[in-house]
């Protein structure tokens, strides 16, 4: 909302030398934050001055142009030039080259002398153009700041001013105004006007107010008015659509007359642009008071106005010329014809009034904030009435506010206003609040005093009562947000001040630290880094090619995944069901932008859809659902588990002198896996696997103990990394961490370490080539029994003196017992019983 | 320096002056000796078996019985001042040695190479756990909930009536398909009502994590951000306890001279609400305040979502962006830094904010 400040005076007490910005100070302290500030001087200054063509010569110039060349007078006649400076004619009349031709000899125009500064840091000086010295310029309203219009300069007469020659233009103009932009939060309807600004202000600044709502003489009842019914049939929760219409009418207005200056000023700097006299006062009456008002061109109506909700497949067509096809829930007003508006949301075009109109139905109607909220979204149709319908309008206010209209139409337009009119409909109850006497204080932690508390509800406009309990508040007609007591408590803190509100500490019940999952959590999130690894947090918006090529691991099957409705790009409209895409696009990003070495991880969320998606319904506010409503609620929520996923692409440290560094391969993307599983204390099962993203034959699917698969590492396929502008051979990891925080055990129980020396033997098998290690690797524990401490792979080989199709596999294998060194005879026995089972198992032969 | 004393006849070892010239030629040779390698040569040649000494002992076997013992004495003393002096040399150019092979060794330390990358956490991430830190360390618990949730956890649950305006303040990404009332949270107060519901009152937990909001990418804004919210449910909580926590707070993350401001503000889920200003006295450009967040009362409504009684509990709720957060606090200029994944920026905070 913004608030032109000359407005602002006319009901509140702001200094004269107050600017936007001292009045924005002033609101923010009841709760209006400052957004912007609005003031032509900031971009414009004079001398400007109204001044009166003497006589205008046309000269055609050779490029086909006509320019006018005119004498243009700036002074009184008879009375000295009191500007100086150069450029200025101390005659009083400046010669100046026009380059428009709709005005002519006599009529007076803004001039714009020689030291003036226009919009856009445009400096006026005098110049010599077209064989002339051009002293000034006259401005059109563009070139002021004031309008669109350049077709043409800015004759004074055409909006209805016939100044004295000389006479200040910014003033004229309003062009010393400034106004104040605040922001309006959605629960305060009524300060989308002047009116309930200037409240706020005097609140703001102990000062005293003029209700504008006072200043309107309107009549207490109107009968024999415009034929009005309020027939709405589905109430929305119960509420009418309408429960209040006043029309009024005024006859013979010259709807063609200018606005004037002082209006179409605060208009534009209140960010409404002039339209016509009608709709600027409909809108000026709108802003000061927050009524939204219509005129209608009484001659286009037929019939008596109704008020209903539209029926199947009914059209208007709006102000703004599209046709739009109604919903039956909308409210409409109609007359004989048919649809002549969305109530409170837009007018139709067929009633609309033009310049033509000479007789004028004005409307001033109260709706229920629900149904114009759903209207506009419905339609797409946010405007300035439906902005403050929604928010709730003053129903007390129609009524003056039709009258305003009907005095400004009659004083401006130079109508009569009929005497008979209509006012129909029911006022709703007012709202009475039951304000313990101590709850404002308990709630706020200021002891307010009973004066403190009955001064600041009495200032908001509530009638406040003593009881025997507290206080009984009738809250203003204007506030429809004033409900309960902890909203007053609220208004009562607000007036006094938050900044008077003490500071205590609360003391919290002994806690009980992490839980075990998030302490797992950082554990992970911190030993990645500490491995080397650089954590990125990358956007959960993917494509659907994304999830269907990292979500699943089969070929040419559909990941399940959730689509959002109004994504930021339709591209990436889904959300992730791997960590991996989002990685790879910060890899990719990374690596264009030269960084060709990296390890990046990331721990997030996906979302895996299960069979039940959300809830066909939601339970309603203000209730605790049962616990069956709220088992569906939790149940239609996604599965959500924590990934982590790393990428790996390049060299695993810089090079340097003396330092070769080695490139990243699939291994690197399991021992991730390891560190993963090895800070959690969690068996990660490592076999051979396929998953289409990866490498065919580079791949690691990790499962638990039990089986289930986690995830996967190792190379990602080539095709794949080639299509991401990605480096070949770069690896990657995604596991679901959240699986191995559960399968963490929860007390680790001691190994007995055993002091006697240890035995070590090695032994190499040959075994078929697709024989995987780690297999051959359980069958020698498996083998070696209870005297076995730990076998390691220390080599794989193939090559001459192996047969073809088979590779040797060197272990090392550590023997140590409990309770005595052992004989070289008992570990070789061991080693042969380990062999035997890799041998039974592989066809094991010993090299 | 002689190697050998070739056709050196062999000294008599009764011959006094003889034997001490040729001790005084060995003692000579061996302070000579200027390396491990010519030392050797000299003990070669004046205590090998060829040497004038070793020559002169061996006669001492022909000798008349009564000439033998004072050559032998003669000879012991001669042979032990040699050894003596061989060792004492020996010493020296060992430890001369050992020296020179460390200063052969030396390298530009400042030349070393990096073997190991240092790895990084995102800053965001790090200030999260800082965060939360401080809030445990005052006994706070930490709540975590769904990224994807229903629509009445993020909005009926917290008081958003189904058409009021203040529902579309906060822009929505919805999931597919819209009658399953699925959407992005666009806060993480649906995590207040889901602890409000899952645990016993008092209740006081923080609840940080990832939001989502349609905003396109700009150097203010981000379509997912991070947020925590804390919740105190408990007996006659006020306002000014919700200021003291909120001042303790932010004391911890700036320094004992931060202050907060508190100003009426308007959330669907508190009442009073109000906005919350930092002093920082650190901030880029002077010590000035800045807005930091939203709090208030818990609208008892909210209470009664998750079945709390108003009439005996009262709560309060405050709310910060993480993202602003670390802008003003580290002075990150630009809020795509901190969502793009260049490296840089996580490695220049390393493990610390």
């Amino acid at each position: 909302m913004r608030i032109p400040l000359s407005w602002l005076r006319e009901f509140a007490q702001v200094p004269a030398d107050a600017t936007a910005e001292d009045v924005m100070a002033d609101l923010v302290k009841v709760g209006f934050e400052e957004e912007a500030v609005h003031r032509p001087t900031d971009e414009l200054s004079g001398p400007i001055v109204v001044g009166q063509v003497l006589s205008l010569v046309k000269e055609p110039q050779s490029n086909g142009k006509t320019i006018n060349w005119c004498q243009v007078r700036v002074v009184p006649e008879g009375q000295e030039q009191t500007l100086t400076g150069k450029g200025i004619d101390p005659s009083g009349v400046q010669g100046i080259i026009c380059g428009a031709h709709n005005f002519v000899e006599g009529d007076k125009v803004v001039v714009t002398l020689p030291g003036a500064v226009l919009p856009g840091n445009f400096q006026i000086s005098a110049r010599k153009t077209y064989g002339h010295l051009s002293a000034g310029m006259i401005a059109s309203v563009r070139e002021l700041g004031i309008g669109d219009d350049h077709d043409g300069i800015l004759v004074l007469s055409s909006i209805g001013l016939d100044p004295e020659i000389g006479t200040d233009a910014m003033e004229l103009l309003g062009l010393y105004d400034q106004a104040a932009e605040i922001n309006v939060t959605p629960d305060r309807g009524y300060a989308f006007s002047i009116r309930g600004v200037a409240r706020e202000y005097a609140h703001a600044t102990g000062t005293s107010f003029v209700d504008p709502a006072s200043k309107v003489n309107a009549p207490a009842s109107l009968q024999g008015g415009y034929g009005v019914k309020l027939n709405d049939d589905a109430p929305i929760y119960g509420k009418p659509g309408c429960d209040r219409f006043v029309a009024r009418t005024v006859r013979g207005v010259d709807a063609s007359r200018p606005t004037p200056p002082w209006m179409s000023s605060r208009l534009r700097l209140a960010g409404v642009r002039s339209i016509s006299l009608p709709v600027d006062i409909s809108n000026y009456v709108m802003l000061e008071l927050g009524q939204p008002n219509h005129c209608y061109d009484l001659d286009k109506l037929s019939g008596d106005i109704v008020v209903r909700r539209a029926v199947t497949g009914e059209k208007i067509t709006t102000l703004d010329g599209k046709e739009r096809t109604l919903d039956v829930e909308d409210l409409l007003i109609t007359d004989g014809s048919g649809a002549i508006g969305i109530a409170g949301v837009m007018g139709g075009a067929h009633t609309e009034v033009s310049d033509s109109t000479t007789n004028i139905l004005v409307e001033a109607a109260h709706f229920d904030e629900v149904s114009i909220a759903r209207s506009r979204r419905r339609h797409k149709l946010p405007s300035e009435a439906s902005k403050r319908f929604e928010r709730g309008v003053d129903w007390h206010v129609a009524n003056i506010a039709a009258q305003r209209v009907v005095d400004l139409l009659v004083e401006l337009a130079g109508g009569t206003a009929d005497e008979a009119g209509t006012d129909v409909g029911t006022a709703p109850d007012p709202v009475t609040i039951e304000l313990p006497a101590e709850f404002a204080a308990a709630r706020i932690g200021i002891e307010f005093t009973d004066e403190q508390i009955t001064t600041s509800l009495e200032d908001l406009g509530a009638v406040v009562e003593k009881t025997a309990a507290g206080y009984r508040v009738t809250a203003p007609s204007w506030r429809n947000d004033l409900e309960t007591k902890e909203d007053l408590s609220e208004e009562i803190a607000r007036l006094v001040g938050y900044d008077n509100i003490p500071s205590t500490l609360p003391v919290a019940p002994p806690g009980r630290g992490l839980t075990r999952s998030q302490q797992q959590k950082r554990r992970v999130v911190q030993a990645l880094a500490d491995a080397g690894l650089t954590e990125v947090l990358s956007y959960p918006f993917v494509s659907k090619a994304a999830n269907d090529t990292f979500g699943v691991a089969e070929e040419g099957a559909e990941r399940p995944a959730l689509k959002l409705a109004n994504p930021i790009s339709e591209e990436n409209g889904y959300l992730r069901t791997s960590i991996l895409p989002g990685l790879i696009e910060v890899a990719r990003r990374n690596h264009s932008r030269g960084f060709r070495d990296l390890a990046l991880y990331e721990v997030g969320s996906v979302f895996l859809p299960g069979d039940k998606l959300g809830t066909e319904s939601i339970p309603p506010l203000g209730v605790r659902p049962s616990d069956e409503v709220l088992d569906a609620l939790y149940d239609g929520v996604p599965h959500q588990p924590l990934h982590v996923g790393a990428v790996l692409t390049g060299h695993d440290s810089p090079a340097a002198a003396t330092h070769q560094p080695r490139a990243w391969d699939w291994a690197d993307a399991l021992d991730v896996a390891r560190l993963i599983s090895d800070v959690l204390g969690v068996e990660l099962v490592v076999s051979q696997g396929s998953h289409q993203a990866f490498h065919p034959g580079r791949a690691a699917e990790l499962s638990l103990r039990n089986g289930d698969v986690v995830g996967y590492a190792g190379e990602l396929h080539p095709k794949l990394l080639a299509a991401h502008d990605m480096p070949a051979r770069s690896v990657a990891i995604e596991v679901n961490v959240e699986a191995l925080f559960e399968a963490a055990a929860d007390v680790i129980v001691a190994k007995h370490i055993s002091g006697f020396p240890v035995a070590t033997q090695d032994v190499a098998l040959v075994v078929p080539q697709d024989v995987p290690a780690d297999q051959v690797l359980a069958a020698l524990r498996e083998g070696a029994g209870e005297l076995l401490e730990d076998v390691a792979l220390f080599d794989v080989y193939v090559g001459p003196g192996i047969e073809e199709g088979k590779k040797s596999l060197a272990f090392g294998l550590r023997f140590r017992a409990n309770d005595r060194t052992l004989t070289a005879d008992e570990a070789s026995e061991a080693r042969a019983s380990a062999v035997a089972v890799a041998a039974e198992r592989f066809g094991a032969v010993q090299r | 320096m002689t190697d050998t004393l070739p056709g050196a006849a062999s000294p008599n070892p009764l011959d006094e002056a003889a034997i001490t010239a040729a001790v005084e030629d060995a003692l000579a040779a061996i302070a000579a000796a200027s390396s491990l390698e010519e030392l050797k040569a000299v003990r070669l040649a004046h205590t090998g078996e060829k040497s004038p000494l070793s020559l002169a002992n061996r006669e001492i076997g022909g000798l008349a019985k009564e000439h033998k013992a004072a050559a032998g004495k003669l000879m012991g003393s001669s042979r032990g001042r040699v050894n003596q002096a061989l060792a004492a040399r020996t010493e020296v150019l060992e430890a001369e040695n050992d020296a020179r092979i460390l200063v052969e060794e030396t390298v530009d330390v400042t030349a070393a190479p990096r073997r190991r990358r240092a790895g990084a956490r995102h800053p965001l991430s790090t200030l999260q756990d800082r965060v939360s830190d401080i809030f445990v360390g005052m006994g706070w618990e930490i709540a975590e909930g769904p990224e994807v949730e229903s629509e009445w956890f993020n909005f009926d649950a917290l008081n958003f009536k189904p058409d009021h305006p203040a529902r579309e303040m906060q822009d929505t990404f919805f999931v597919e398909p819209p009658e399953a009332h699925l959407l992005m949270r666009t806060h993480t107060s649906p995590v207040q009502v889901r602890s409000m519901l899952e645990r016993e009152v008092p209740i006081y937990v923080l609840c940080p994590g990832k939001v989502f909001r349609t905003d396109e990418l700009d150097a203010t804004h981000t379509p997912v951000f991070h947020q925590f919210e804390g919740l105190a449910i408990d007996k006659d909580l006020s306002m000014a306890d919700l200021r003291g926590t909120l001042e303790h707070f932010a004391r911890q993350m700036f320094g004992d001279e931060a202050s907060i401001r508190l100003r009426p503000n308007y959330f669907p889920f508190t009442e009073p609400s109000a906005e919350l200003d930092i002093w920082h006295p650190g901030a880029k450009g002077g010590p000035r305040w800045i807005e930091w967040g939203g709090c208030g009362m818990v609208n008892p409504n909210v209470l009664r979502a998750a079945g709390i009684d108003p009439d005996i509990y009262s709560g309060f709720a405050f709310g910060m962006g993480i993202e602003r957060t670390l802008m003003f606090r580290n002075e990150v200029g630009d809020m795509r830094d901190m969502i793009e994944g260049d490296v840089r920026f996580s490695e220049h905070f390393g493990m610390e904010i």
